[in-house]
């Protein structure tokens, strides 16, 4: 396969770090967020929540909410009659148990937060009033909290049709023998390494606002969502209307983060109340009910053994993964999500000659899970550089040297996964980090810093991260529905202006500036000249979002494509038109020339007027109008970016707090379309796996009872706590995807849990603790720093 | 407590120079009076209990969340929101800092630290970048990691001093 088209003559956009072309709107108050939007006799919307973990639902009285003033109606499973959410994996029973998602809890509620009737109201005060009145009677059972008491085997069951409160099991990798490595080997080690429970906690909350357009016989459904379509989609399905009739346009969208990258349940019901009652409806999610009813995430449990020869050379990897997945599964990707993804890609940056994995979804009676920026691969990482630190303790190697050992550095290369990665810089990137660190002095410090007692540490993170995920790489999990292609349009009009539509939807992620940037190079355009369209079903017939990393090295490519096709027709115009060969056109600068005679040619302007407007004058054969559309899929296993972080942390004796000295990140994510974006995704992901090393956690009490209700008790951190962040680029461009381009949304978020906890147990070495679960909270630190005093004391001379 | 029951009142505050009269339900906060009552979206909501900062606006010159003041809380007070910043449809200095340095992505609590910024400068022109951590560590943002935030504060400072400095030459 050709990987792209020559670069026009006047590239220029792509590489550079032009000003955001969103930036006006948003830091002037004019974007569009959902809430934003008010529309004439609009209604508002709130949910009665289950209150007990696990229970049966005997009664639901809503009479005394329908007396509430300003209270319009309320509605419950039976009032609605919705299909269930139901996601599914083509797996044989033994391996997975499909389950579905009521948009509105029957009978059975499984978690606290679970939506079990809609509440519609003339104001938000009102709604909120209502769901206060309601009056829930349930039948307590006893509920499944953790991962032990799921898997113990009297447990009671989430649901009935999963024995075992087991989702999903796989068994994906067995090398034959590799009992016998381990048996045979010098040096095995085994790590348990746990991650609590997180919110994405994208600022903006989800919501919705639903109207019925009459003229157009359609439910157009402003959401906050990064998977439009498949909202569409599932809406559609669930009351059991055309899909033609469901539109759903997104607004500006204050991050996601991947817990929006699945269908929820309560927008679904607020479409339904709004066509029953024929007045639009607008859901907004509050803080609480995002911290404890809306998707959440990580919450896994990595128990590894590794075998190494005596020279560090990792022989064997053997894993069991378990997830604790909460209630149900999420649309489209299913608990499989994050077992699946954990075993096919575990053995990550390293040459593991053998590979044994088991990989399980349990479900339990807390929130539902979805993906979140990074899935399954910060945690696996982090357990596998637990490997690698545990295994240079125990020979006596240096960190980084065991690593450099071990990282894959001849491209492409399969591993024992059979997975192929295309080339990176897996050992480049180690050893800048490294070099950064030591020219810094860092090393020197830390000498210095134990002889006056303090407690500084030095950790690394290697890893490669799967970007462009495409059809084959989802359809190897053996989804029901499989995302990886993606659509891009482009369209010019007469002034010879372009308007590019794409099925991927922006977040955050400056989509509105990079996008541009690719279809404005190929063209020959200005950037001005260029504008984005995204997230409306209606502008494009297909799309599967924003996720995964995919959009600029999928959606991007769909993008470089349509407007190649684009400079093909323009090209061929011109030829037509000055009647010469078509291999002498150029694209330049806003218009076609003479590839030997620069002057001549035909502006895009001129052109664009003929298309339309002068179709007299188009060339035997030739269509009028300008528009192209494309599609892109990365075949084979797709683009992996990859990077090395270090850290160095102080840990304070008294307080046992986690200082962050430094943290560089080298980082390649093959073409860089705009560096300072690309900087941006980095320092973002870098705070968001930050805050999962050593701040945030959603927890329960005994009950099942949330106990982070608000920010007072969920730590998300601030700028007190995330440190300045530099950032060095590699470039090893991609051969798969159009640009060169790999993909950056989530690699912060994967390497910095593992750095962070790598630098930590670096500065308790002295102490002889290894921490491998986190967050790591003061309380664990300080408990080690105590016990390393209480040592220390004991061996000083009398 | 419902809405039929609460009691109306006629509250005038000033919004961005111009007086405006507003009946509300006395339990209405300010925030919501701003976005749906005046139309000022520019104003977020992102907790509603005080923490996050997306709400911060400017009263009688100070930065405070909206989310935590009921509406009738602002009579006769001064209140600006984000869309005074650049009532000419320019960017502000400030406004043309964060886009210089990146110190937003999706833009949510963008507003809430440009107030912020926005009164913490009127009162501390002289304040440095640790103290400009500090003072922005009272507002999150979930996207940028804060660095980028950090920096657009300190380079607007610097330039207003710069600048203040250029005309006392
Ligand atoms: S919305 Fe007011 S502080 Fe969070
Ligand atoms: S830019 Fe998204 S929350 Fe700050």
């Amino acid at each position: 396969m050709s990987h792209t088209h020559p670069a026009p003559s006047t590239a220029t956009l792509v590489g550079s770090a032009v000003p955001r072309r969103e930036d006006p709107r948003l830091l002037t108050g004019r974007g569009r967020f959902v809430d934003d939007i008010d529309v004439p006799r609009m209604l508002h919307a709130q949910f009665v929540r289950a209150s007990v973990a696990s229970g049966r639902l005997t009664s639901l009285d809503l009479s005394a909410v329908r007396e509430v003033p300003g209270v319009v109606a309320a509605f419950t499973a039976d009032d609605l009659e919705l299909n269930a959410i139901t996601a599914g994996l083509h797996r044989p029973p033994e391996e997975y148990v499909p389950t579905g998602m009521p948009v509105l809890a029957r009978d059975r509620v499984r978690f606290v937060g679970e939506p079990v009737a809609i509440v519609i109201a003339e104001d938000p005060y009102a709604a909120e009033d209502g769901i206060e009145a309601a009056k829930a009677v349930y039948d307590v059972l006893p509920p499944v909290l953790t991962e032990d008491a799921a898997l113990a085997p009297d447990a009671p069951l989430v649901h009935e049709e999963a024995p075992g409160n087991t989702l999903l099991d796989v068994s994906l990798f067995a090398t034959e023998g590799i009992d016998r490595i381990f048996a045979d080997a010098p040096c095995t080690v085994r790590v348990e390494s746990r991650t609590g429970r997180q919110n994405a906690l994208p600022l903006e909350t989800r919501g919705a606002l639903a109207q019925w357009d009459a003229r157009e016989e359609q439910l157009v459904v402003h959401t906050c969502t990064q998977i439009p379509h498949q909202v569409r989609t599932v809406m559609a399905n669930c009351m059991g209307l055309d899909e033609r009739a469901v539109r759903v346009v997104v607004p500006d969208m204050g991050g996601g983060f991947g817990i929006k990258c699945v269908v929820g349940r309560e927008e679904i019901a607020v479409g339904a109340a709004a066509l029953r009652l024929g007045r639009p409806v607008k859901w907004i999610e509050d803080r609480k009910d995002a911290l404890t009813a809306s998707f959440l995430a990580r919450e896994q449990h990595y128990g590894l053994r590794a075998a190494f020869d005596a020279d560090g050379h990792i022989l064997a990897l053997d894993a069991d993964v378990v997830c604790d997945m909460g209630a149900y599964s999420c649309y489209p990707f299913t608990v499989g999500i994050e077992p699946l993804m954990a075993s096919s890609e575990m053995p990550g940056v390293y040459r593991v000659p053998a590979y044994r994995v088991r990989g399980r979804a349990i479900t339990t009676n807390k929130a539902p899970t979805a993906p979140y920026r990074g899935v399954s691969r910060p945690q696996y990482v982090m357990a596998v550089e637990r490997v690698f630190e545990r295994a240079a303790r125990e020979l006596g190697l240096d960190p980084v040297e065991i690593r450099r050992r071990n990282v894959i550095t001849e491209f492409p290369y399969t591993g024992v996964n059979n997975i192929t990665y295309d080339p990176g810089s897996y050992l480049e990137s180690l050893d800048l980090c490294e070099k950064s660190l030591r020219d810094e002095g860092w090393y020197t410090r830390q000498a210095e810093a134990a002889e006056q007692g303090r407690h500084l540490g030095i950790g690394y993170s290697c890893f490669s991260e799967r970007t462009g995920y495409g059809t084959a790489a989802f359809a190897q999990r053996k989804m029901k529905v499989v995302p990886g292609f993606d659509l891009a349009e482009v369209r010019m009009d007469t002034t010879g202006a372009l308007t590019v539509t794409t099925g991927t939807i922006s977040h955050g992620q400056s989509h509105e500036t990079t996008m541009a940037q690719i279809a404005a190079d190929e063209l020959g355009l200005e950037l001005h000249k260029v504008k984005l369209h995204q997230g409306d079903t209606e502008r494009i017939t297909y799309g599967w979002g924003t996720f995964a990393s995919r959009s600029i090295a999928i959606g991007g490519s769909a993008v470089r494509r349509a407007a190649g096709k684009l400079g093909e027709r323009l090209r061929a115009l011109t030829a037509g038109l000055l009647d010469v060969p078509y291999e002498d056109t150029v694209l330049d600068k806003g218009r076609v020339r003479l590839r030997d005679d620069p002057e001549r040619g035909l502006s895009h302007v001129e052109l664009a007027e003929v298309a339309y407007l002068r179709a007299d004058l188009l060339p035997a054969g030739t269509e009028p109008g300008l528009t192209a559309t494309a599609s892109f899929d990365t075949l084979s296993d797709g683009t992996f970016s990859n990077a090395t972080h270090g850290v160095v942390v102080e840990l304070h004796e008294g307080t046992g707090q986690v200082e962050i000295l430094r943290y560089i990140c080298v980082e390649d994510c093959g073409v860089a379309i705009n560096p300072t974006v690309v900087e941006g995704q980095c320092r973002g992901g870098i705070a968001q796996g930050i805050a999962g090393a050593l701040y945030e956690q959603v927890t329960y009490d005994a009950q099942g009872d949330p106990e982070c209700t608000g920010f007072m008790e969920y730590k998300m951190p601030t700028a007190a706590e995330i440190p300045d962040i530099t950032i060095h680029h590699l470039e090893t461009p991609s051969l798969i995807t159009e640009t060169g381009a790999k993909g950056a949304g989530e690699g912060g978020t994967i390497g910095a849990p593992a750095a962070v906890l790598n630098a930590v147990n670096d500065a308790l070495r002295p102490t002889g603790v290894e921490l491998e679960n986190t967050p790591v909270r003061p309380e664990q630190i300080q408990l080690a720093l105590e016990q390393a005093a209480h040592e220390h004391k004991e061996s000083a001379p009398a | 407590m419902s809405s039929n029951t609460t009691d109306h009142q006629l509250v005038s505050l000033t919004v961005n120079g111009t007086e405006r009269e507003v009946v509300l339900d006395s339990r209405r906060t300010l925030a919501d009076t701003l976005r749906h009552d005046l139309g000022l979206t520019g104003t977020h909501l992102a907790c509603e209990h005080g923490i996050c900062g997306a709400c911060t606006v400017l009263v009688d010159g100070r930065p405070a969340r909206s989310c935590l003041m009921f509406a009738v809380q602002a009579e006769g007070k001064q209140v600006r929101t984000v869309e005074s910043l650049s009532d000419d449809g320019r960017l502000s200095d400030l406004q043309q800092a964060f886009a210089d340095h990146h110190g937003l992505q999706c833009g949510f609590c963008t507003p809430g630290f440009l107030m912020l910024a926005e009164g913490f400068l009127a009162e501390n022109p002289d304040a440095g970048r640790k103290e400009i951590r500090e003072a922005v560590s009272s507002n999150l943002c979930r996207c940028t990691g804060y660095q980028t935030i950090v920096d657009a504060v300190e380079h607007c400072a610097a330039a207003r001093r710069g600048h203040q400095e250029g005309n006392v030459q």
